[in-house]
């Protein structure tokens, strides 16, 4: 979590992000690669539509008896030989984590990319206590080496230019040839691949997460597109799954449904590269595979969300196409956020993550255009739920005292249809008269917001109700 | 003779305010499409600021206003995806556990459309009589188009006004940023999301922007008119109606 602004700043971060074109020249990106790639994928696929229906309907019906899914996986990864452990919160999961990596008197950990591990904010705490955590995802990789946290979740260094890149792996890969050409991605995806390889072979425990947990075999799934996952989970003595409890399916044909979904959604492929299944460690004549396997499952608030409003967004399969569907995200980033989790999805998981005192702003700053909801897989409810924040905030008086002056202000008046007439008629009135033949204002008090940045058209002169009235109609 | 249809016009705040042309250009569009309009004088506001506000209480005074108010039309019709979205989809969830309120709130959702999406979709009006001489692009209002399904009807009206091509935008669906309360409360981020939309506005060529709803339509000709452009914005309305004589939204008066 080192140097994240955090969300009760948003609206200063995000002025920040708006002032820095690398930034907002890195993001323009996802419009012709991840939204173009969706849409192309989504026309080729008649039914994709019907898909979605199943999806959402096989993670309800998930939800709904989430505990006995959980525990039918328990019991199949213990009869794996694996081990189960429950993580309540945050510091729960870092230590059960630790513990693990102290027992294997581990000194270095490879992890494949893990949302849940920046949730838990497992990095700094692993460092904290003498074991190196080395990210293998590329992108994961590359903020590491730049302290920064993922800005997209699935593309963490999305707001990454491939020249800043190669100036960090200028600084960090002090010991290759400082005259090496790095001008093209693929020099830069060579070099880091060369880098951790020799990672893969020195990790002593391997950590990564689970887009899938499987009750009907207690299998963990993750779908990569570098494989580096495969190598952080196989190489080791050791592997560690990170997972929250929602990610339990009930069986392999879900994991197939909810497939054909994911990598659509997320980058417009078919499917991602590499999809790899873990059912327990090694057993005696695999060629390959850790001798421990271990699955760490985090509650972290979830629980308390089933029931509740917010139960809808425990569905979310993290495929970020609400992020790059968002007008607010595509505008400044995942950063501004100051949160784990940007955009959409990150906006309704926030508050019950850390508190709405400090993240009410996500809520509000939204236009709720709900393109988030039009391409959501699981066809989770998104601008519903933010509503459904700022409800909460306006129930607790958490709503900044202006806005709740303009509201009630406006509520008295709409309340009063004759004062709202005589109001409505002197401002429109007053409106035209001070824009003259210009027909806009350039600038007026109190709706400074507006015309910062725009004109704001005037009024024609009289309210449609009093011309309407004054043609004697009814 | 079967009697007309009696049509409530829910006029909106922003057009009675801003812009009562497109409350005439509706009105005149209903008449000739064979009903009658009513225009009930107490009505102010669907609510909506509230009700994306979070205060649900607020939203739910004025939304007992409004059903009071039109439920006795056959149809309720509304120049605004937006306003028409907040009756006919979120209504009825303001009275959760209360059934005469709830049936009275479904009701009215039930009658009630958007200006265009009646006229083809619940009228069948054919190709109207009327001209305009230039190329228009046209903008896909969020709650019109993603809460009401507002997408083809506007378009199938405009291809039969002579003299009109439409041009599409790259991406006529995207939001332009105004979002209600969001573009003052959030105004930089609103800048950025309308300066792009302006963009992709200019890269048709363009010279006429039409769109259903007026909050959308001030926010855009605001930004365009600042950056100086002069491409005319108007509600689709004014076009198919033929009221365009007067000034565009925000241009000079001549």
């Amino acid at each position: 979590m080192s140097g994240a602004p955090a969300s009760a700043t948003f609206p200063k971060n995000a002025r920040a992000a708006l002032a820095n074109p690398p930034l907002l020249k890195a993001i323009a990106h996802i419009e012709e690669t991840l939204v173009s790639g969706r849409r192309r994928a989504v026309d080729a696929l008649p039914e994709f539509e019907a898909l979605r229906d199943a999806g959402r309907d096989l993670k309800a019906h998930t939800l709904a008896h989430l505990d006995l899914y959980l525990e039918a996986f328990e019991q199949k990864v213990v009869e794996a030989g694996g081990h189960v452990h429950w993580a309540a919160d945050a510091a729960e999961a870092n230590s059960i984590v630790l513990d693990i990596c102290q027992a294997a008197g581990a000194r270095t950990v490879t992890k494949g990319k893990s949302m849940i591990t920046e949730e838990v904010g497992l990095n700094a705490f692993l460092e904290g206590n003498g074991v190196r955590p080395v990210e293998t995802d590329l992108g994961e990789y590359i903020i590491q080496l730049r302290g920064e946290t993922p800005s997209h979740i699935i593309a963490p260094a999305v707001h990454v230019n491939k020249e800043q890149v190669a100036a960090d792996f200028r600084r960090v890969h002090t010991d290759l040839d400082p005259r090496r050409n790095l001008d093209e991605p693929v020099s830069l995806l060579a070099e880091a691949r060369g880098v951790l390889r020799e990672r893969f072979l020195a990790a002593d425990v391997g950590i990564t997460g689970a887009n899938f947990l499987v009750a009907e075999t207690g299998s963990t799934v993750i779908v990569t597109n570098e494989g580096n996952g495969d190598l952080s989970q196989i190489l080791p003595k050791t592997h560690i799954v990170l997972a929250s409890i929602e990610k339990v399916v009930p069986t392999l044909e879900d994991v197939a449904t909810i497939m054909r979904l994911l990598a659509r959604s997320a980058t417009g492929q078919e499917m991602s590269v590499y999809t790899t299944f873990s059912t327990g460690p090694r057993r005696p004549g695999d060629p390959d595979g850790p001798e421990a396997f271990h699955v760490v499952l985090l509650d972290n608030g979830r629980s308390a969300m089933l029931g509740t409003e917010f139960e809808d967004m425990l569905r979310c399969i993290r495929c970020g196409a609400c992020l790059n569907h968002c007008p607010v995200y595509r505008s400044i980033g995942g950063h501004a956020y100051g949160s784990v989790y940007p955009g959409p999805m990150g906006s309704v998981l926030t508050p019950s993550l850390q508190g709405l005192e400090t993240s009410a702003h996500l809520a509000n700053a939204s236009t709720l255009c709900g393109r988030c909801e039009s391409v959501c897989p699981m066809r989770i409810p998104l601008p519903k739920m933010l509503r459904h924040w700022r409800e909460k905030e306006f129930e607790r008086h958490l709503t900044p005292r202006k806005a709740r002056f303009g509201l009630a202000a406006w509520r008295f008046l709409a309340d009063r249809p004759r004062l709202y007439g005589l109001t409505t008629r002197l401002a429109a009135w007053g409106l035209s008269r001070l824009a003259g033949k210009s027909g806009a204002l350039t600038s007026l008090p109190l709706a400074g917001g507006w015309t910062r940045w725009r004109d704001l058209p005037a009024p024609e002169g009289g309210t449609f109700r009093t011309e309407w009235a004054k043609r004697g109609r009814h | 003779m079967t009697p007309k249809p009696r049509v409530g016009l829910f006029v909106t705040c922003l057009v009675d305010f801003f812009r009562p042309t497109v409350g005439f250009s509706a009105v005149k569009l209903i008449e000739d499409a064979g009903c009658e309009v009513f225009v009930p004088a107490a009505q102010t506001c669907c609510g909506q600021p509230a009700y994306n506000s979070g205060d649900r209480a607020g939203a739910r005074a004025l939304a007992e206003q409004v059903i009071a108010l039109f439920e006795g039309f056959d149809h309720v019709v509304i120049p605004s995806g937006s306003c028409a979205g907040m009756i006919k989809v979120h209504y009825p969830s303001l009275f959760a556990g209360e059934p005469g309120w709830t049936l009275r709130a479904e009701r009215l959702a039930a009658k009630t459309h958007e200006l265009t999406a009646f006229l083809t979709d619940v009228l069948g009006v054919g190709p109207l009589p009327t001209a305009w001489e230039g190329t228009a692009t046209y903008h896909d209002s969020c709650s019109g188009l993603r809460e009401l399904g507002v997408k083809d009807q506007p378009r199938k009206l405009l291809a039969a006004v002579d003299g009109l091509t439409v041009k599409e935008m790259r991406d006529p669906e995207s939001c332009c940023g105004f979002g209600g309360t969001f573009c003052v409360k959030y105004d930089e981020i609103s800048n950025a999301i309308v300066d792009r939309k302006a963009a992709d506005v200019r890269s048709t060529g363009a010279n006429l922007l039409l769109g259903g709803d007026l909050g959308c339509l001030l926010n855009i000709a605001g930004k365009l008119k600042r950056e100086g452009s002069t491409v005319e914005v108007r509600h689709v309305a004014e076009v198919l109606a033929g009221m365009t004589a007067g000034p565009a939204i925000g241009g000079a008066k001549r």
